[in-house]
Formats: structure tokens, sequence, C-alpha cells
């Protein structure tokens, strides 16, 4: 990792998915490796079920809170339409992570307009560092569908060669208590994956 | 030790380190988490007032009273407190007092993009914007001592990109700040207008003080890079402007009012080109040209929206972004929609049905002017649907009123609904008033208001009774209704609607989102025999109820759904029905 350049990571969801806890749990890694890290979240109404994003971005010295289109190393998206949605903002030989998870927008469940079913097949064709992975099914049988922003927490660990030790502990102290070993599970259901899975961004 | 805060984190701890024991506001995005953070502190007072021209006024008892004073609104909360600013800034303070505006360029969560720099002209005050965490934090600090240095109120004006990015704070130590003595002088704090006309020749001094005190304030920075040239800017827009351009000079403002007048001719002086970087109003670049200083601005940035990195990229030094990957599918759009279980749901679909005029309100329940809910006329600010509707009424006259509602949430009516409700009962409208209680300020992240019966910290107090208060103000007509109970919601419609007198309808459920809220015990499932796909459950825009083209059959989500049985209620083929069923 080069610690002068500036890592960017776009996390993309719908609105009450936990995309906010994910972004705060990375920026706390970032904090902890001793990175200057900025963080841009959603609040209000978008977050009632609307497109949200929040951003990372970690390195030696970082000034936007925002990340520029096509300068995203990861886009880690936890549904499939999101990804496509967001897929701007990831840069040549980014790396694409997509949720198997499909939440039907409005005009989609009224029939005003169709899902792009094969979404996800369409965006691995065409960005070739992508993973699709059901995260919410693996979450489930963590104990809730629920935990799956964390699983995919895990998943990025491995393929950013994050140390693991302190994303454990960043999530051991932000998440709240009463779900903290279904979450610790799911992260080590991430980790086993991303491992397998053999993917590594070369930070910058 | 350095801390990753939200701008709004550290704005409270600004306070909290400055010595500030009293804070007031009224929940609003992008702001609503600063007082949240403040209350948590040893030693402050914090409360949630009824809406911003309140928490205004507490703000300057407390001010006048002798202690350091945080109040925090939103950008169009300072409209509602607009009447005690400016007279505030005439009778100055005694402990500082610190208004925070959060402005919300884009509109993430407004209903307009109002720039609030314009206050610090309009009421006079000196306004500050940072443009970090770290810089939110300290500017706070230091806008307490400059209230009390100048005898002002001080505004910091801040934006939903500072208010909700994180970045690196150093903390620092409380400084105990005494509570100043309290002498009463009513030359100062009684604005007669003997008084008030000698008063504002103090303000005008006071600007002038200001307007010396800004060419040498540490907020003010050059950062020398290039001559060719050299940028102006402030708050997050100061970002953007290094990461893409981190050749040039820049004259970084940290008090956006008033402005530096030497300090910028003199670094317009140095540099070939003057361009000003400043979301939303040419509040810096009409002050430049009024000075006779040629400069780039909104020419080529816009007037309108937030600015990004990529904007400046492609408008200052003409390189568009490159997207790498491009896909051609159409995605469709997202927009923010009701919960399942929303207890405002029922209502719009009943408003929807019956074909009314709705004047609506601020809050979640605004997302019914949505399809397919797409019950809503108007919505302009808080509490002004009832005055809209009863100027519709009279307008339009009577009959129009039979077919006519307004529509509010809880905490909205107790922000400023009450006073319009006054007003349809003296000036004898036929109103039919629809309070949504669903007994807290949902839309900002469930704060409590004075009709939840507790406060700020959660601590019981009196609670505001609606129908008592409804009652009290003329209204003969209230009753209470669960807007789960389609029929029973209808039925009470229909009668107030033709009733030739005021009437208020509470529909009282607890937001679906409130642990408790007594729902997702039961789930429902689609028979798929019974269902002969006539759409209507999908007309009630819950993610909770499906439409598979192929089948031309509705399907409910099991995921989603948390059982409250509206889409029951409106199938006419009894194809929905209880338990777990084979989807």
């Amino acid at each position: 990792m080069n610690r002068q350049s500036v890592t960017n990571i776009m996390i993309v969801g719908v609105g009450g998915q936990g995309t906010l806890l994910t972004s705060r749990v990375i920026a706390r890694v970032a904090t902890k490796m001793g990175y200057d890290v900025k963080v841009s979240e959603v609040h209000g109404m978008a977050q009632r079920g609307g497109s949200v994003v929040s951003q990372v971005r970690f390195g030696g010295k970082v000034y936007s809170p925002i990340i520029k289109k096509g300068d995203a190393d990861v886009v880690l998206a936890f549904e499939k339409l999101e990804a496509g949605r967001w897929l701007g903002y990831l840069k040549q030989g980014g790396l694409l992570i997509i949720n198997d998870e499909r939440v039907d927008p409005l005009p989609v469940m009224s029939g005003e307009t169709r899902y792009p079913d094969d979404i996800a097949e369409r965006l691995a064709r065409l960005v070739p560092r992508t993973v699709v992975v059901d995260a919410t099914g693996m979450a489930r049988s963590c104990g809730s569908a629920r935990a799956a922003n964390i699983v995919l927490v895990g998943l990025l660990t491995r393929a950013m060669a994050l140390p693991a030790e302190l994303v454990a502990e960043a999530i051991q102290e932000m998440v709240p208590a009463k779900v903290l070993d279904i979450n610790l599970r799911a992260f080590e259901t991430g980790l086993e994956y991303g491992t397998n899975c053999r993917l590594k961004v070369n930070l910058a | 030790m350095k801390k990753l805060m939200i701008g709004n984190e550290a704005i409270a701890r600004g306070a909290y380190e400055a010595g500030a024991t009293v804070g007031a506001a009224y929940p609003g995005t992008p702001s609503t988490e600063i007082m949240e953070f403040f209350k948590e502190y040893e030693g402050v007072y914090a409360e949630w007032a009824p809406n911003e021209k309140v928490a205004l006024e507490v703000g300057c008892g407390a001010s006048l009273g002798g202690a350091r004073t945080l109040v925090a609104m939103k950008h169009v909360g300072v409209n509602v407190a607009a009447d005690p600013l400016y007279t505030f800034s005439y009778t100055g303070v005694n402990g500082g007092l610190v208004l925070v505006s959060a402005d919300d360029p884009g509109m993430h969560s407004s209903q307009n993009e109002q720039d609030n720099r314009g206050y610090g002209k309009f009421a006079k005050l000196p306004v500050l914007e940072p443009a970090d965490s770290q810089e939110a934090k300290d500017f706070v600090a230091l806008a307490f001592s400059l209230s009390e240095e100048f005898d002002t109120p001080v505004m910091v004006r801040v934006t939903t990109r500072l208010a909700h990015s994180q970045s690196m704070v150093e903390e620092g130590e409380r400084r105990e700040i005494p509570l100043k003595p309290y002498v009463k002088d009513a030359a100062k704090y009684v604005m007669l207008p003997g008084h008030a006309r000698l008063r504002h020749v103090e303000v005008e001094k006071r600007m002038a003080a200001l307007r010396r005190y800004v060419e040498e304030s540490p907020l003010n920075r050059v950062e020398w890079g290039s001559r060719e040239t050299g940028v102006i800017t402030s708050g997050v827009s100061y970002q953007y402007v290094k990461e893409v351009m981190p050749e040039v000079s820049v004259l970084k403002l940290g008090i956006v009012n008033p402005l530096p007048e030497k300090l910028i001719r003199d670094f317009a002086g140095q540099v070939k080109r003057v361009v000003v970087v400043e979301e939303l109003e040419p509040v810096i670049e009409e002050q430049l040209r009024a000075w006779g200083i040629a400069v780039q601005g909104k020419d080529v940035l816009p007037r309108t929206g937030e600015y990004s990195p990529e904007l400046l990229e492609e408008r200052l030094l003409g390189r568009k972004a490159a997207e790498a990957y491009a896909l051609d599918a159409a995605i469709p759009p997202r927009p923010p929609l009701m919960c399942p279980g929303c207890p405002h749901r029922g209502v719009f679909y009943t408003l929807n049905r019956m074909k009314l005029t709705v004047c609506g309100d601020i809050g979640c329940y605004t997302l019914g002017a949505l399809k397919p809910l797409a019950a809503m006329d108007t919505t302009i600010c808080m509490g002004a649907s009832i005055g809209t509707a009863l100027g519709m009424e009279k307008a339009r006259g009577a009959e129009w009123a039979r077919k006519a509602v307004a529509v509010i949430g809880d905490s909205t009516f107790v922000h400023s609904g009450i006073t319009p409700l006054i007003d349809v009962v003296y000036n004898q409208g036929m109103s039919t008033v629809i309070i949504l209680d669903n007994e807290t300020t949902a839309m900002t992240g469930h704060q409590n208001h004075p009709a939840t019966g507790l406060t700020l910290n959660n601590t019981d107090t009196v609670r505001l009774d609606l129908e008592s208060v409804c009652r009290a103000v003329g209204v003969k007509r209230v009753r209470t209704v669960d807007p789960l109970n389609l029929k029973e919601l209808e039925n009470a419609l229909q009668e107030e609607l033709a009733a030739r007198e005021p009437s208020v309808i509470i529909a009282r459920r607890p937001c679906a989102l409130i642990p408790g809220a007594g729902l997702g015990e039961k789930s429902y499932y689609v028979d798929t025999v019974a269902c002969k796909g006539c759409k209507l459950c999908i007309k009630l825009g819950c993610t909770g109820v499906y439409w598979i083209e192929e089948e031309k059959l509705a399907r409910i989500n099991p995921d989603l759904c948390v059982g409250c049985g509206l889409c029951l209620q409106v199938c006419k083929l009894d194809a929905i029905l209880e338990g777990e069923g084979k989807e």
C-alpha cells in the first residue's frame, strides 16, 4: 500500500441495508492503520428505501470527502441494481463486489418498468474483477440476513488485504453487543469466502 | 488522540470544549445529530424545542442569562427563527451564542436549497464556514469567543457534506466558563424603538470592527501556489479545489461575512486570474464585483446543486471525468418510499381513492406524493398544510372544502400547525385536518417532541395531548382513528368532510420502525389461485408486495412484510391470507 496515495471505497445499496455501519467499520480500520480518513454518508430521506451511497477515502492526506467518477478502487454493492447505478465511479481495473440480492424499486414493484434480471452477469462480463456473492444467504446461515453487510466486510478485508484482527476489533467496537456473535460469525464467513475467491486489490 | 467524527459531532464537541452549558434545537436534516451529540456531555442542558423560533428564543434567554449557548437547525429552520435572530443581532449577547445553520445544497432531504450565508449580510452577523470536522470543532469554539468579544450572535454555516462527512478530529479539554452575571439593561435588551435606534448604531460599529478583525483572522488564509490562477473559496468547496487543482493559489475563507476586502484585493492583485468557487449563491463573487475585482464564478460554475471534484475538473479545467465502464442498460430509479407497515400508507391510499385535494406537509409522509399513492397536491414548508387548505377553501368556496384535506405529522403539527388551526376556527373555515400521529419525529430518525411525553434525554415529561389542543382552540369535531383500519378511516373522512365546520382526525399509530410498534407478529401470503392480478394491493406502494409480470400475479415478500394487513384489507378477492403459505 502506497501511504501517499488515496484509496477510494464506494459502498452502495438500498436505504436500511446497513451501508452506514459498513463504511464506519472500514473507516475505523483505516484510522487504526494510521491513515488520514474521510467518510461521506447519507442521512435523511434517502434512508427510507432509496438508493444510498457512502464513501470512504483513506491515505496520506485526504481532501475531498467524496469520490470522483471513475476513481473508486472498490465499489461494494449491497444490491445488484445499485451496482449498475454506481458503476460509473469504478476506476479502470477496480474491484466490483456485488451482493447477489435483488430489492425491487417501486417502479418495478408496481410493474411500470422491469428489473434487469441479468444485471449481475452483465456487470461480471463488463468488469474483469467482479465478485458476485450471496452475502445475504451466508448471513442468514450465520443467524441473521441483516448481517450481510459484515459478510461483505469480511470479503473486502481479504480482497484488500486489510489486517483482519483490526477489522474484527472495529466490529467489536461498533456492533451492538446483542448481535455481536452473529456478526463475528458473518465476518469469519466473509473472510473465508474472500480467501477462497483469491482476489486481491493492489492498493494504488 | 485523534478521532473520526461527522461534522455534527465535531460541532457539539466544539461547543462542549468552549464551555457551552445550554443547547436548543429542532431536528432537521442535516442538523439533527448536533444536539443529539451535545446532550451526551456532562454539565450541559440540551432540549428539543417545539420549533426553531422557540429554540433560538430559549438560546437568547440562556445567553442573556449569562451562559454560552448552542442553537442548531437546518437552513429552512433559520427562516422560522429569523424573527428573533434579526433583533437578537441588535441586543447582542451576554454569554456567547452560536447558531449553527446546516444548509442542504443538492436538497438531499429538503424542500429548497437556500444559501444561509445570505443571513449574515441581512441580519448583520459574522458567519463562519468550516471545511472539515476539525475546523467545525475549532470554529465553533472560536465562534463563542467572537460572540462575546464583538457582542453578537455568531452563525456557523455548514452544509450536508460537512455535517455528514467524517474526518479526523483532535479532541481537547473542556474549558469551564463561569456563568456571566446578569445585569438588567433595558436600553440593550428591551427593543423599544428608542432603544433599537441606538442599538442599530452599535451594530454598525460592530460590523466595522469585524471588518477590521477579518483582515487579520487566522480563519482566512492564503495558500500560495502558481500565480496563474487564484481561487477564493470556503467550506467543503475548498476540499474539492485542493483535490483537483493542487497547484493553484488558494485564499481559503473561514469567515464568509464580513469579507476581508484588503486581503482579497492583495490576493487578487497577485494572481493572473481570480476564480470564486462557492456552492449556490454568488455571495463572495458579488462582493468582489462590487469592489471592481474581475472574477470568474457563476459564469462557469452552476448556481444550483452540490459541487463535486468532477464538476470542478470539467468546468474549470475542461477535463471530463472518465467513466471506466459503461453499462448499456437502463437502471430503474429507486426513489425513497414509505417503509412496510408505515401507518401513513393507508391514509394516502384512502385519500387517493377518494380523489381528494391534499395539502401536505413536511415529513416522511411527503412521500405520499409519489406514485402509486400520488395523494398530495401541495407541500411548501413546515406547518403550511393547514393554512394552505384554508386559503384554497377561501379562494374556491365551501364546496371545495368538502373534497379537500390537510395532512400534517404530529411533530410538524406541534412545530407550526396549531396557529393555522386557530385560523381555521377563527375565520370559520370547514377544513378537515388529518394529524398523522406516528408518535415520533420519524424522518430525521425518531426524535421526541412535546406530544411523545419524553424529552431529548428520553426522560418523562408532561405529554402534550393533541386531542385537547385541538378542542381547546375551538375545533368541536375531533376524533381518533387507527390508520391501519381502512374502513374506520374512510368512514371518518366521509363524515368529517361532510360536516360544515372544522374537524380534526388524528390517525394514530406508532412509526413501524419503533421497536414494539406491535407489528411483525403476523405474516401473509398470496393465494395464487384466488389472485386475478387486479393490482389493488400493488397500488399500496409497499415493498412487501410485488408484481410478477410473467404470471400476472402479486406476491408477498416474507423478508419485508411486517404484517400490517393493509393488503388484506384492499384485496376484493380474499386472495391474501394469513400464515406462511408457499411462495
